[in-house]
C-alpha cells in the first residue's frame, strides 16, 4: 500500500460519519487528500456512473469494498423485506461495485480490489444464514474474479474476519466472548492488500476453524448449536 | 454485566459496560445510565475507573482525531484516542505530546482525568498544563466547554478529577516540536538516598528526563540506578522496532516474592552499574520499557497487586523516605518495580492533581492480603506525618482520612461534580 501522499475517496451512505472519518485521516496522515462522496448503493446505473467518474482521470490503484449492514437473523425471518435488504446491501451491492472497478482495472492491466467477506459465508448456520448467504455470494464472486484475472496485474483480495470488536458485535462482547481487536484485523487487512493474498482469514486461526466447520458432516453439524 | 478489572487485577466485579461510539449522540447516550464512571484504557491500578455493580462509560471507540494544525502543533481529538496513536502519527511530522506517563497505552481522557505526569515533570509540569480546551458531556445531557481561560474553575475540577465532573468527550492539546526519535541518555549508579538527591538536583537544570530505579530491599542504605536523557544531537537513522514480548498466562503465584526479589534487584543493579554511561537510545524504549511487554501485570499472580505511589514535600522528604524504605525492607514485601523521582515546582492545574514539589516514590506490592495492608498502614502513617499524599490513579485502598489530609482542596470538587457520576473510588474516599 502506498505510504506517502495519497488521494483517497471515501464513498459512504452516511456522509456525516464519513466526514468525521475523513477529518481523522487528514489529521493523522497530513499528506492525504481525503474527500467524501455518496450515492445510491443499490442502484447499478448510479454505481457504474460514479466509478466511471472517479476513474475518468486514470485508473485507481486500489478499491476496498467494505460496506455492510448489521442484520440479525430473527428480523430477516420475521420480515422477508428485511432479508432482501440484508442480501442487497451485504451481497449484491459490493459485487456491483467490484464489477465496475474490475472493468476499469482490466483495461489498465493493474490494480487491487479488496472485499470484506466474513467467516459467516463459509457455512450456513441457523444463527445468521441470511447475512452468511450474502457473504457467500461475495465469496463465489471473488473466486470467479480471481480466476478471470489469474496471471494478470489485477489482484483480488477477499478478507474474511472472524468476530471483531466493533459496534456490530456488541451483543457477543456482552456475553463475555473474546473478540479480535479492530487494530489487529486492520493491520492484517493492510498486509493482505499489500501482498495480494487471495483469501485472508483474520485472525489467521479462523482458516483452521472454518476448515473444520466446513468439513463437519451434516449429521453432526445439524445437532450443534453454533 | 461482565467482569471488569483495572490494571492491578485486584478484583473482577460485574459491570454494565456502555461502549460509546458516536460523538454526535453522546449527550443522549449518557442520559439514564444510572451511577456511571468513564473508562478509558483501564490503566489506573485501583478503583478510580471501576464502579462495581454500576455502569462504565467506555471511550475506547471515541478514538478519532478531529484536526491537527502542523503550524501551531494544536491537536483536537476525542477522549478515547491513545497517546501511542498520537505519537505514532505525529512524531514523524515533528510533534510530540509534552507529557507522557510511564506507558503510552492510556487514553487522552484518562490522562486528563488523572492529570498524569512523566519523567520530565520538572520541565513541563503535568498533562493538564498542556490542555487548551475540553468538551465535557454531563449525564443530564449538557455539553460544556472549559479550559484555562473558559470556566477555569470547572476545568480545574476536571483535570485530575477522576471522571467525576462528567465525561470528557474531546480535548484540544498543545504538542511540542521534537527533532526526532532519539535521546542521548546516561545511566549512573548511586548508593544511598543522599547521593540520589544530589544527582537529581544536579540533573534537573540540564536534563529533560530524569528517573531512577531504587532497590527497595536494602532499607535506607539503598542503592539504585539513575537515568537521565535529553533529545539527541544526532537524530539520523530510524530506530529498530522493539521486540514485543507478552505474558500469555497468569502464573499461580507472584513471580516477585521474598526469594526472587533480592536476586532480581542485584542482577539489575550490577548489569546497569557496569553499562557504558552515555548512549543514544530510542525515545520509546527509554521512556516506556514496559510497553513492549504485553500484560506484564499478570506477573504478580492471580491475586493481583497494589501500586503505592506517594509524594512527600522536599524538606520533610528525605527523612520520611528513609523511614519508608526501612519499613519496606523489614517487611520483606515489596517488588522489583520501584521508581523514585523529584517533581518540579510548577503548581499543578487540578484540584486533585497529584504532583506537588517534592519527591515521589512508587512501589509495586503483590497482593498478600492482610500482611500487605498492615504494611500500608505503617507507610500511611509516615506519609501523613510528612505532609505527603498518595496518587489516586494508583490507589485501591487508602483510608478516607489520609485522602482528606493529602488533598485539602478536595471539598471544592463537590459543587462541580456531575450527580450521575460515581466510582468505587469516589464512594470510598468521598462518600458518594
Amino acid at each position: 500500500m502506498q505510504r506517502g501522499p495519497v488521494q483517497l475517496i471515501l464513498v459512504a451512505r452516511n456522509v456525516e460519519l464519513a466526514g468525521r472519518i475523513a477529518a481523522d485521516l487528514q489529521a493523522r496522515g497530513g499528506q492525504a487528500d481525503v474527500s467524501v462522496e455518496t450515492l445510491d448503493f443499490l442502484s447499478a446505473p448510479a454505481i457504474a456512473e460514479a466509478v466511471a467518474h472517479w476513474t475518468a482521470q486514470g485508473p485507481v490503484d486500489m478499491a476496498l469494498i467494505a460496506h455492510g449492514v448489521l442484520s440479525p437473523q430473527q428480523p430477516c425471518q420475521d420480515d422477508i423485506e428485511q432479508a432482501r435488504h440484508s442480501i442487497e446491501v451485504n451481497g449484491i451491492s459490493p459485487v456491483l461495485f467490484a464489477e465496475a472497478f474490475a472493468g476499469v482495472m482490466n483495461r489498465a492491466g493493474r490494480g487491487t480490489i479488496g472485499m470484506i467477506g466474513s467467516v459467516a459465508g463459509d457455512r450456513g448456520r441457523r444463527a445468521n444464514y441470511v447475512y452468511g448467504a450474502s457473504k457467500a455470494l461475495m465469496d463465489r464472486y471473488a473466486q470467479g474474479l480471481q480466476h478471470r484475472f489469474a496471471g494478470s496485474g489485477v489482484k483480488i483480495v477477499l478478507i474474511k474476519p472472524g468476530p471483531t470488536d466493533t459496534p456490530m458485535t456488541a451483543h457477543y462482547k456482552a456475553q463475555g466472548r473474546r473478540l479480535a481487536s479492530v487494530e489487529s484485523v486492520a493491520q492484517g487487512t493492510v498486509d493482505a492488500l499489500d501482498r495480494g493474498t487471495a483469501v485472508a482469514y483474520l485472525p489467521r486461526k479462523w482458516r483452521l476453524i472454518m476448515f473444520v466447520v466446513r468439513a463437519l458432516p451434516d449429521f453432526i453439524f445439524n445437532r450443534l448449536n453454533i | 454485566m461482565r467482569p471488569v478489572s483495572s490494571w492491578g487485577r485486584l478484583s473482577a466485579e460485574p459491570h454494565q459496560v456502555a461502549e460509546l461510539s458516536d460523538i454526535a449522540t453522546l449527550a443522549e447516550e449518557l442520559g439514564g445510565t444510572g451511577p456511571a464512571i468513564p473508562l478509558g484504557m483501564g490503566r489506573s491500578y485501583g478503583d478510580a475507573c471501576l464502579n462495581p455493580g454500576g455502569t462504565l462509560l467506555s471511550t475506547a471507540r471515541l478514538d478519532r482525531f478531529h484536526s491537527f494544525d502542523p503550524e501551531t502543533g494544536r491537536l483536537v481529538c476525542e477522549a478515547g484516542v491513545q497517546l501511542r496513536d498520537i505519537q505514532r502519527c505525529l512524531m514523524p511530522r515533528g510533534w510530540s505530546l509534552p507529557v507522557i506517563p510511564g506507558t503510552r497505552i492510556v487514553s487522552v481522557g484518562g490522562a486528563i482525568a488523572n492529570d498524569v505526569h512523566g519523567k520530565n515533570h520538572h520541565r513541563v509540569g503535568s498533562f493538564g498544563h498542556h490542555v487548551r480546551n475540553l468538551t465535557l458531556v454531563r449525564t443530564d445531557g449538557q455539553v460544556i466547554d472549559c479550559g484555562p481561560g473558559v470556566r477555569p474553575d470547572l476545568f480545574a475540577a476536571t483535570v485530575g478529577g477522576i471522571g467525576l465532573t462528567g465525561l470528557i468527550a474531546t480535548a484540544e492539546l498543545q504538542l511540542q516540536p521534537v527533532a526526532g526519535p532519539w535521546l542521548d541518555t546516561e545511566i549512573l549508579s548511586y548508593r544511598g538516598l543522599d547521593e540520589f538527591l544530589t544527582l537529581a538536583d544536579d540533573s534537573e537544570s540540564l536534563w529533560e528526563h530524569t528517573v531512577s530505579w531504587i532497590d527497595c530491599t536494602a532499607g535506607s542504605r539503598t542503592r539504585g540506578i539513575f537515568l537521565r536523557a535529553n533529545p539527541a544531537v544526532d537524530q539520523t537513522g530510524e530506530p529498530a522496532s522493539p521486540r514485543r514480548l507478552g505474558v500469555p498466562v497468569t502464573p499461580p503465584l507472584s513471580l516477585f516474592n521474598r526469594l526472587t526479589l533480592p536476586v532480581f534487584n542485584s542482577v539489575y543493579y550490577h548489569l546497569n552499574s557496569h553499562r557504558s554511561r552515555a548512549r543514544r537510545r530510542p525515545f520509546d524504549t527509554f521512556l516506556f520499557p514496559l510497553d513492549d511487554i504485553g500484560d506484564w501485570n499478570r506477573l504478580y499472580g492471580p491475586r493481583g497487586f497494589y501500586q503505592y505511589q506517594l509524594v512527600v514535600p522536599r524538606d520533610a522528604g528525605p527523612a520520611a523516605l528513609r523511614d519508608i524504605l526501612d519499613i519496606i525492607a523489614r517487611s520483606g514485601l515489596g517488588s522489583f518495580l520501584a521508581v523514585i523521582k523529584t517533581f518540579g515546582d510548577r503548581v499543578s492545574p487540578g484540584l486533585l492533581s497529584f504532583p506537588t514539589p517534592g519527591i515521589t516514590l512508587s512501589l509495586d506490592f503483590p497482593n498478600r492480603g492482610p500482611r500487605t495492608e498492615r504494611l500500608f498502614v505503617e507507610l500511611d502513617a509516615v506519609v501523613r506525618s510528612a505532609g505527603g499524599r498518595l496518587y489516586l490513579a494508583k490507589d485501591a485502598r487508602m483510608p478516607r482520612d489520609l485522602f482528606e489530609a493529602g488533598y485539602p482542596r478536595a471539598p471544592e470538587l463537590a459543587k462541580f461534580r456531575d450527580p450521575g457520576m460515581s466510582s468505587g473510588m469516589s464512594r470510598r474516599l468521598m462518600g458518594r
